[in-house]
């Protein structure tokens, strides 16, 4: 009797993989499995192509695009100020930071002075944001490895902080708050009394979580010794954020090369000693605690003054001064429709992202248009780092190390 | 910055022919290099005590569109040791962009490159695995370039509804 | 509705068949576990503690489509992931229905460009549009019990007829 699996061709879907499987595979002895694009645990759209001795996998190929929204292209076609808009739904769970990095990019061209103030609230709005990403990265890595109730917990406290941030900006998570040459309004008085109440309560949330976590033995026995990378192999591939960090890699942008006021504030930088996945869960939970530091700083040195730059050529004038200044209509105008001209050239500035380097490459030909603007988004390197993360490990391994890299798929594929 | 004219002259010194231009704007310092020696500089920058260039932050490639040379490439590099940056850039002509693959020596650079290799529609030889990335394997064109379309679709109105509403029957229900 | 109207110990109810069966379906609807992007995230919060979507019969979200019976398109849909969805659809049993949520789903929203499907109703059926970039859980809500309205309107020969064309 001949089975089907002895006509069977087993290299020819294989063909366009080829040289990412090994020859095993081509002959069948090795199954390839298909994982996703729908899929419970691939944190969205993820495709992977998985070869498989048993339970252990030989490759894994990432197939991504699967969310490939043609951000690029589509903010060539908009003015500077409307393109921001584009940004925040880059990476979905970091919506001030794109902001804070494409508008740096922005006054990086135009020389732009930014107010301390506006400084201080980039940062309050970077660190609620770092907390809310790191809150759906907790909830959802538990909820993967099997622990629900965190879920849960992760997002009531999540609910809070998108609160605060409807509060300055009337939307939950699409925020646009920060505009080039500062932010978009000063934040309203309630905002401070609000977030210093979360700010008192939040550290017992953190320790709750811990209790459920750190030392359980399931969840030790699931992330402990799985998911290694060398601090070599890391920098090589070029991960960086807490990836990095759980090997042991003390780099941090806020430290290295300081944006927006950040060197004027005091933090730590936690990192790991084995680089497994464990490790990675630790130097999160750990930033919790020094983004929580930064923000106490943040509102206990808030200083008054403006929330934005006064350079009309880039910032419009305040309302109040459209009523009796001719000039101030001009300005208003000119913004509105034509939008703003930094001169010809090309910059790159980068940011620390909950995720990693959040990098942006903009180009100016002098228009009121991008000429190029090109994001380097942590999660895009860190997914071509996952075959070196997973080779070797069992299959229901993988599912916590995806979820130890923290990717966002819409920050991936852009 | 001193510092960044002895990384430049040391980079001058050992490639005298491939080192076509050197701009800085806003502090940022730019080498133009020649496509043929790149992966030498690269590699020159990563191994050379006092570069020590070991990562690859990203990797910028632009479409300067009706210019020529055409394509920009863009290799921000990134030093832990000394926590300082420097750029790369190369130029490459329109009718065959085609360059050496830095995987060699940044592993970083595998998607980077077969993201340009898709949207830009640059060739790197000696990648590893070169397929497109981001876009179907059977998508024609590539969409970063200058000239492919938006692809932008009219918005539907009270004047034109009848016609869009032909691109979507399902709509119909 | 009838059963609604129940009243002291009368022992027996009547009611037409259409009418139970859809205040069943509309009492356990278990949609399928479809988050695609920036919707996706907010559709986390609405099953998660704040909002709750248990408490309208939506117990579970099943990561398979074939123990689904409803999708809900969460985010932007692109070309490379449109055979996907297509194809996820095909595989849920009858009956079935579809929220598009968001702006990206009904229309593309802000990304009107070559790599995005413009609307996903040129893909499958959609019933109910929420709008909204990204909803709040409260609109996704609102969306959901606007689809059990129209359940309980729907005749018993439309999936009849559906199944049988």
């Amino acid at each position: 009797m001949t089975t089907v699996s002895e006509e069977y061709d087993w290299a020819a879907p294989l063909e366009p993989l080829k040289n990412l499987v090994s020859e095993r595979a081509l002959s069948g002895e090795t199954m390839v499995l298909n994982m996703g694009p729908q899929h419970p645990s691939t944190h969205g759209v993820l495709r992977l192509v998985l070869e498989l001795d048993g339970e252990t996998v030989v490759n894994c190929i990432p197939d991504i695009g699967y969310l490939h929204t043609g951000i690029e292209k589509n903010m060539e076609s908009k003015k500077y100020e409307g393109a921001l808009v584009m940004t925040d739904r880059m990476d979905y769970l970091n919506n001030m930071g794109n902001n804070l990095v494409y508008c740096l990019a922005i006054e990086k061209l135009a020389e732009l002075d930014v107010p301390l103030r506006a400084q201080y609230l980039r940062v309050i709005g970077a660190e609620l944001t770092r907390l809310n990403s790191h809150l759906v990265w907790l909830g959802t890595h538990a909820m993967d490895i099997g622990a629900m109730s965190l879920f849960l917990y992760c997002f009531r406290e999540r609910e809070r902080i998108l609160d605060m941030f409807e509060m300055i900006s009337g939307q939950r998570m699409m925020t646009s708050y920060i505009r080039p040459g500062g932010v978009w309004r000063d934040i309203t008085p309630d905002f401070l009394p609000t977030l210093r109440g979360f700010l008192d309560d939040f550290p017992r949330r953190i320790d709750e979580y811990e209790t459920l976590l750190t030392n359980n033995p399931l969840w030790r026995d699931r992330t402990q010794g799985i998911g290694f990378i060398s601090a070599e192999d890391a920098i090589a591939l070029g991960c960086s954020g807490p990836t990095l960090r759980g090997s042991g890699v003390a780099w941090d942008i806020r430290k290295a090369i300081p944006y927006s006021a950040y060197d004027q504030f005091d933090f730590d930088v936690p990192v790991g000693r084995n680089g497994d996945v464990y490790d990675r869960y630790m130097v999160r939970v750990e930033e919790l605690r020094q983004s929580l530091r930064i923000l106490n700083q943040a509102v206990k040195n808030l200083p008054n003054g403006p929330f934005r730059s006064n350079n009309r050529k880039y910032v419009p004038p305040p309302r109040s001064e459209l009523g009796h200044s001719m000039e101030a209509v001009i300005h208003h105008f000119k913004l509105w429709t034509e939008g703003f001209r930094p001169p010809k050239g090309e910059v790159y500035v980068r940011v620390e992202s909950p995720r990693g380097e959040l990098g942006c490459f903009l180009v100016s030909d002098g228009s009121p248009r991008p000429w190029r603007a090109h994001f380097r988004t942590p999660s895009f390197i860190h997914l071509s780092a996952l075959p070196a993360m997973s080779q070797g490990y069992m299959i229901a391994d993988l599912v916590g190390i995806i979820g130890s890299v923290d990717i966002v798929l819409g920050d991936s594929d852009r | 910055m001193p510092e960044l004219d002895s990384v430049v002259n040391a980079l001058k010194s050992a490639f005298p022919d491939a080192i076509e231009d050197v701009q800085v704007f806003r502090g940022d310092t730019t080498v133009i290099v020649s496509r043929e020696r790149l992966l030498d500089i690269c590699r020159y920058c990563r191994d050379t005590e006092g570069l020590e260039y070991d990562f690859l932050s990203d990797v910028a490639g632009v479409d300067y569109y009706p210019a020529e040379p055409r394509f920009g490439l863009a290799y921000s590099l990134y030093s832990m040791n000394r926590n300082a940056s420097l750029r790369l850039k190369l130029m490459l002509p329109g009718e065959d962009p085609v360059v050496d693959s830095v995987t060699p020596v940044y592993p970083a650079a595998n998607w980077q490159e077969r993201e340009y290799l898709d949207l830009l529609g640059i060739t790197f030889t000696g990648h590893p695995d070169p397929r497109r990335i981001l876009l179907p394997d059977d998508w024609e064109g590539h969409p970063l370039r200058k000239d492919y379309p938006l692809g932008y679709e009219t918005v539907q109105f009270s004047f034109n509804y009848d016609e869009i509403a032909k691109h979507k029957p399902l709509a119909q229900k | 509705m009838g059963v609604g109207q129940k009243l002291g110990d009368l022992g027996v109810v009547t009611v037409r068949l259409e009418d139970a069966v859809n205040w069943a379906r509309t009492n356990a609807m278990w949609p399928m576990l479809f988050g695609l992007a920036c919707c996706a995230i907010e559709m986390m919060s609405t099953q998660a503690s704040n909002y709750d979507m248990s408490r309208f019969g939506m117990e579970l979200n099943r990561p398979s489509p074939r123990q689904s019976d409803l999708m809900i398109v969460a985010g932007r849909v692109a070309r490379k992931m449109a055979p996907v969805l297509r194809q996820l659809y095909d595989q849920m049993p009858d009956p079935k229905w579809v929220v598009s949520m968001g702006d990206c789903a009904s229309c593309s929203g802000v990304f009107n460009n070559y790599a995005l499907v413009q609307g996903v109703d040129e893909i499958v059926p959609v019933d109910v549009y929420v709008a909204g970039c990204p909803p709040r859980p409260e609109q996704l809500i609102h969306g959901i019990i606007t689809l059990h309205e129209r359940v309980k309107q729907e005749r018993y020969a439309y999936w009849f007829e559906k199944e049988n064309a």
